[in-house]
């Protein structure tokens, strides 16, 4: 095969931290590489260097707060040949998505001095509820190797290939003693979709939730067993609610132990 | 030392002080040996360098969806039952590199990237386990299509069993005829006996390795009343079990029970998380992943531990085939005590009880057959009554 043509990448920030882009940074020993098989097109965290598009790959961080964001999003959707949301925030509206339970005016005085220059949006929303999006990658920070891989399959025309079961599995994999089951730790592992490698219960802490929900997961059976386990209602609504407080699968869940 | 001869089918005894002896022993026919560790809140199996690697003075409390370790009053070394890992880890590894390709002038070469595995000893295993590696050792051995990389593992494997002298609340080999008496499979057999202040081993012969690796080790041959005093220390195992099952009949009822309404009402229980096929013993399934580098230079094939309890596992074309957690607890508990019998002429559950333990849903499957059989025999004495 000769060479490759070079991809041309561009990566997108909206509502976020910056941290899913730091993994792509992150990739130290793969950013050689990296460099020969992309062309860094736009990527304002890494280089000021800034090329036209369209790109063949966009990769977009962060979720939607203000309208001129909501506006932003179609244009890097129309430069964009792939488009790949990449972490929480992108996926699921990330922990900002917390005002989504809660009245954004009333907060807005109690946080800014001068309210009126402050336009944002009700909600915190995922890109797919913006535009069409060709693969989501999950994580809060997104794991770098499914980021290789999504780089990878897009170079060579093909879908990634990321597992999408539960945490569990992992940790059986790799041994890890299952921290509900042997030290009555809440653990929302078997309804979070894979990626992290089970790194929270690697430190005898139970899983945070930070890929989002599995696909139809079980959520109101692993609350129930919680709640045996000792968790009130307010600590299952803030179990639930925390990084994918916007996944479906979870907002239901949260909201199925509020007060009524 | 008074030596005796030692043979297949003769019971000897050791002293607690000879277990470092007999690990020196393996280790210098080159096995690295494998056993029993305390970690993160219970016994696993890891490598064992010494006897003081054992959980001594450990016991172990187990129910549904729960395992607590507890200090025990008792030099017990060996006073726990089965816990989260199996000795599948070892023989059918969790993960392992299948092969890897590097791309050449025009074409592309094959190499094995995975290092010959190590001699493996097993220390303490438990008659359920024996059955256990025997249930997979038809599964992956038995057929036309032979595991490779098992079988490198399997050959060669040196077996001590500890025979059980307590049983926990998920235990229910009795009921699967696998246990709790270790009869054959294993080359070494010990019998921990503590009574009237003595700690000591009963050692039953059960290969002619057993033999030979047990003539390199202090022993003596037991004295009047001791092999009745080991004899003392299984009794009552198979009551103590906390769980039962009746296996009478139970393929065909499970065949006829697909429409069964406890499926759906297990379903709503059960969180599809794949722990129980992942502690079980005997489930084999896994998956094939591969990988590239970016310069497109190396391609890696990597096989993993998979279940059916994921959605992806039975993708094919167009979609999963079981996408409901009903269709997949009904695929797993179908399979392991009926379709398993039609592929490998027996069960394919040896009655562990970790996948009742380490269920966080706590999930009994005992309780799910029972559900299933009580609901046929109130079909059978209605048509009785009528
Ligand atoms: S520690 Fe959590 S993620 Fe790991 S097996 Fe247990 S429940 Fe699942
Ligand atoms: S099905 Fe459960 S009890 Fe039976 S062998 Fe597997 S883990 Fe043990
Ligand atoms: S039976 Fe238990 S361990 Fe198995 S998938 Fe269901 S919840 Fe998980």
């Amino acid at each position: 095969m000769g060479a490759r043509r070079r991809l041309k990448l561009a990566v997108w920030k909206f509502a976020s931290c910056d941290g899913c882009q730091l993994s792509l940074l992150d990739c130290e020993d793969e950013l050689l590489a990296l460099a020969g098989a992309l062309e860094i097109a736009h990527f304002p965290e890494a280089s000021r260097a800034v090329a036209k598009g369209p790109y063949d790959l966009s990769l977009v961080e962060g979720s939607i707060t203000t309208p001129h964001d909501a506006e932003r999003i179609h244009q890097v959707r129309r430069a964009s040949k792939v488009l790949v949301t990449i972490g929480a925030c992108a996926t699921s509206g990330g922990i900002q998505a917390l005002r989504n339970f809660a009245d954004v005016g009333e907060w807005i005085p109690l946080v800014y001095a001068t309210p009126d220059f402050i336009h944002t949006l009700k909600t915190s929303t995922p890109i797919a509820n913006h535009v069409p999006v060709d693969f989501e990658l999950h994580g809060c920070p997104v794991d770098k190797r499914q980021l290789l891989e999504v780089i990878l399959a897009t170079l060579n025309g093909r879908r990634p290939v990321l597992a999408a079961h539960s945490v569990c599995f992992e940790c059986k994999r790799r041994g890890t003693v299952c921290v509900l089951v042997a030290d009555g730790t809440p653990c929302l592992g078997p309804v979070t979709r894979t990626g992290c490698g089970a790194i929270c219960p690697a430190y005898r802490r139970g899983c945070y939730g930070c890929f989002g929900p599995l696909k139809n997961p079980n959520t109101a059976a692993l609350g129930e067993r919680l709640r045996i386990l000792g968790q009130s209602d307010a600590d299952l609504v803030r179990a639930f609610r925390g990084i994918n407080a916007g996944a479906e699968a979870f907002r239901r869940e949260s909201e199925s132990h509020e007060p009524r | 030392m008074p030596e005796t001869a030692v043979e297949t089918g003769v019971e000897c005894a050791i002293e607690v002080a000879d277990l470092d002896p007999l690990l020196g022993a393996l280790r210098e026919r080159g096995f690295t040996v494998m056993g029993p560790l305390l970690r993160d809140g219970a016994v696993i199996y890891d490598e064992v360098r010494s006897s003081a690697d054992l959980p001594a003075g450990w016991t172990d409390r187990q129910e549904p969806g729960s395992y607590r370790l507890q200090r025990s009053d008792s030099p017990r070394l060996f006073d726990f039952t089965v816990g989260p890992s199996s000795w599948k880890r070892f023989l059918h590894p969790p993960a392992l590199r299948l092969w890897q390709a590097h791309r050449e002038d025009g074409g592309f070469q094959v190499v094995d990237v995975e290092p010959p595995p190590p001699r493996l000893a097993f220390l303490a295993v438990r008659a359920c386990e024996i059955h256990a590696i025997a249930v997979q050792d038809r599964v992956l051995l038995g057929g036309p299509h032979v595991d490779p990389a098992y079988r490198a593992r399997r050959a060669g494997l040196f077996v001590v069993a500890v025979q059980c002298t307590r049983a926990g609340a998920t235990c229910f080999c009795a009921s699967m005829k696998t246990g709790p008496r270790a009869g054959a499979g294993y080359d070494l057999a010990l019998t921990e006996v503590l009574e009237a202040g003595r700690h000591w081993f009963r050692v039953e012969v059960g290969s002619e390795r057993g033999a030979e690796v047990l003539a390199a080790v202090p022993h003596r041959a037991v004295r009047p009343g001791e092999s009745a005093a080991a004899e003392r220390a299984l009794a009552g195992v198979a009551e103590q079990m906390g769980r039962t099952m009746e296996t009478a009949g139970l393929p065909a009822l499970l065949r006829r029970s697909p429409e069964h309404p406890r499926w759906s009402e297990v379903a709503n229980r059960c969180l599809a998380c794949g722990n129980c096929t992942m502690v079980c013993p005997t489930c084999f399934c896994t998956t094939v992943e591969d990988t590239g580098d970016l310069a497109g230079r190396t391609a890696e094939r990597v096989r993993r531990w998979d279940s059916c309890f994921s959605a992806e596992f039975s993708y094919i074309h167009g979609g999963s085939v079981r996408p409901s957690i009903r269709a997949r607890y009904r695929q797993w508990l179908t399979h392991k005590l009926s379709t398993w019998h039609d592929q490998f002429g027996e069960s394919g559950c040896v009655g562990c009880g970790r996948c009742i333990t380490w269920c966080p849903a706590g999930i009994d499957l005992t309780e799910e057959v029972r559900a299933l059989q009580a609901s046929k025999r109130r079909k059978e004495d209605r048509r009785a009554d009528a």
